[in-house]
């Protein structure tokens, strides 16, 4: 059983006041808060473990290498890769998508070729495919979801066939809270030897990450959504796939020798990782990781699912509200909109009563067109949440009744 | 942080309960789209003309109370105005919900001051503002087709 009120006490920002009212922070699925254990590391890297990274011959420079690379180590062993070197850093989930459309997709991707995505794909998962399908004379096909949010297999199935070089799908909806049945995704691309990235913005600080046993080929992540700073994210690949992509940037670290000639790659990762990296965001985002693991997922997920069941009841007894998402499997998102007020009104008023929630088509405008609505207003929840802010946001709603009638 | 009251007055919440000229001309002079990627709102203006003169306008489309309320009260308060004069209110009301230091000026505005309450509300002011950016958009497009000419 996970105790809230000595997390909690771990996140300094949860403490304060907005407006004189205490913050219920429910805008998770945009970004997490930090514990004070990466508030720590970032500063103790800074005052007392700063050098640049490889190649320096003295202690601290070092020392940073090794606290690079161990940041490395607890990535891989998180997402449960097969060695570090299947971690590339990026600044985040974003990025990592780009990467692979820029190396592995322009070079798999040709004229009359296909990339297939499902419809309920956050942005980032739908324009860089559709660059280097513009780019290649390719097209992008998109697998359809139901009403209420479940990614419809069948119809992905019927997408795939020999013009199909990737599949890039979202583990976790940042819009519906639907959770996507990767493992049989990727076992039916694998059977017509398609490789599949899967998109784990959501997924990954909700529940436990297995890239081996979903058997993905490409899995991104981002550090600011699992505790840890914004600027840091990574990009799993298969070791086999990450050999044969070309390099994504040019630049220091990546390459092994350079004359104005010839420039030798270096060697995965680091081919993919150009010029400094963000050292302490990497340091910190491992001191995240750490803070999660430490909590464990077995009492995470636990508490998230009876919150996410509480808010579930408490939100749809709430007059002339909608849930917008309702999957079976879903996690620790509450979309809903409320009839007869636009939802960001609803986060204007809310606000004043000290509840952050987002409002918009969350960079989901698909997901807003297939379902019909113009915005939607959304609570996404996080291991330090409780049914007292829940309730805190039930009252802010009927604030917004009284208002309009 | 300010009242909710001063964001939301009554005419607001009356115009986005009633919006007025809603709908559409079918012998517009000027049209135009307006389009707030960010929030999804959606709106259309169409404009009848005599001469310079601004003789009928209506709005649709779908948005927040602000948004909704700012087009229709912004219908009402340019219907017989010239162009001209229309420059110089879209001036007058991007300052009223930007300019936290102006005063407001309820001479030059009239009911449009009501959208005072917007300046606290800095993520509010592009809900207040699409309907005037569409409407100068519809007028700019006609000076387009006259330049061309």
């Amino acid at each position: 059983m996970l105790d809230v009120a000595r997390i909690r006490g771990q996140f300094p920002i949860l403490a304060q006041t907005v407006g004189g009212k205490p913050l219920a922070y429910l805008d998770n699925a945009a970004t997490t808060q930090k514990p004070q254990s990466v508030l720590d590391a970032l500063a103790r890297y800074y005052a007392a473990g700063n050098a640049n990274i490889h190649r320096g011959v003295y202690a601290l420079s070092q020392d940073a290498t090794r606290a690079y690379e161990a940041a490395r180590g607890k990535v891989a062993a998180f997402l449960n890769a097969a060695e570090p070197a299947e971690i590339v850093f990026t600044r985040n989930a974003t990025e990592g998508i780009n990467l692979v459309a820029q190396t592995f997709g322009r070079r798999r991707i040709g004229a009359g070729d296909e990339v297939v995505i499902s419809g309920m794909e956050h942005h980032s998962n739908i324009v860089p495919w559709q660059i280097v399908c513009g780019e290649k004379g390719a097209r992008l096909r998109v697998a359809p979801f139901s009403d209420t949010g479940e990614l419809l297999v069948d119809e992905l199935a019927a997408l795939l066939g020999p013009r199909t070089r990737l599949v890039s799908i979202v583990h976790m909806s940042n819009s519906l809270g639907t959770v996507n049945p990767v493992e049989r995704v990727v076992d039916l691309a694998h059977r017509q030897g398609i490789p599949v990235l899967v998109d784990g913005a959501q997924a990954a600080y909700h529940m436990p990450v297995d890239v081996q046993a979903i058997g993905c080929d490409f899995y991104v992540v981002t550090g600011h959504k699992l505790y840890g700073p914004t600027g840091i994210g990574a990009l799993y690949g298969r070791r086999a796939l990450l050999e044969a992509m070309p390099p994504y940037q040019g630049g220091g670290d990546m390459i092994s020798s350079v004359t104005f000639e010839r420039t030798t790659y270096n060697e995965v990762p680091h081919r993919f990782e150009a010029g400094t990296p963000h050292i302490a965001g990497a340091v910190g985002l491992g001191a995240a990781l750490d803070f999660i693991t430490g909590v464990g997922f077995d009492a995470i997920v636990a508490h998230e699912r009876r919150l996410l069941d509480y808010a579930t009841r408490a939100l749809s007894a709430v007059p002339g509200l909608r849930l917008v998402g309702t999957a079976a499997n879903k996690a620790s998102i509450l979309s809903f909109v409320l009839e007869g007020v636009h939802a960001h009104d609803i986060g204007t008023i809310v606000d004043t009563e000290g509840v952050a929630i987002r409002t918009g088509h969350h960079c989901t405008q698909p997901v807003m067109d297939r379902l019909g609505v113009p915005a939607t207003a959304r609570a996404s929840l996080a291991l330090y949440n409780t049914t007292g802010e829940i309730d805190q946001l039930v009252a802010a709603l009927t604030k917004v009744r009284q208002l309009f009638g | 942080m300010s009242d909710l009251r001063d964001l939301y007055q009554e005419v607001i919440l009356d115009h986005n309960r009633s919006p007025r000229n809603f709908g559409r001309l079918d012998d517009a002079d000027l049209q135009a789209d307006g389009h707030n990627p960010l929030c999804g709102d959606k709106l259309s203006i169409t404009v009848k003309l005599t001469g310079d003169r601004v003789t009928d306008l209506r709005f649709e489309g779908s948005g927040c109370a602000i948004s909704k309320a700012s087009a229709s009260l912004m219908t009402e308060g340019v219907k017989g105005r010239t162009l001209d004069d229309l420059g110089r209110l879209f001036e007058r009301f991007h300052r009223l919900v930007t300019d936290q230091t102006a005063p407001v000026d309820e001479a030059g505005l009239g009911k449009l001051a009501v959208f005072a309450g917007v300046r606290d509300y800095p993520a509010r002011v592009k809900c207040a503002i699409l309907a005037w950016h569409t409407l100068r958009a519809a007028v700019d497009d006609r000076h387009d087709v006259v330049s061309t000419e």
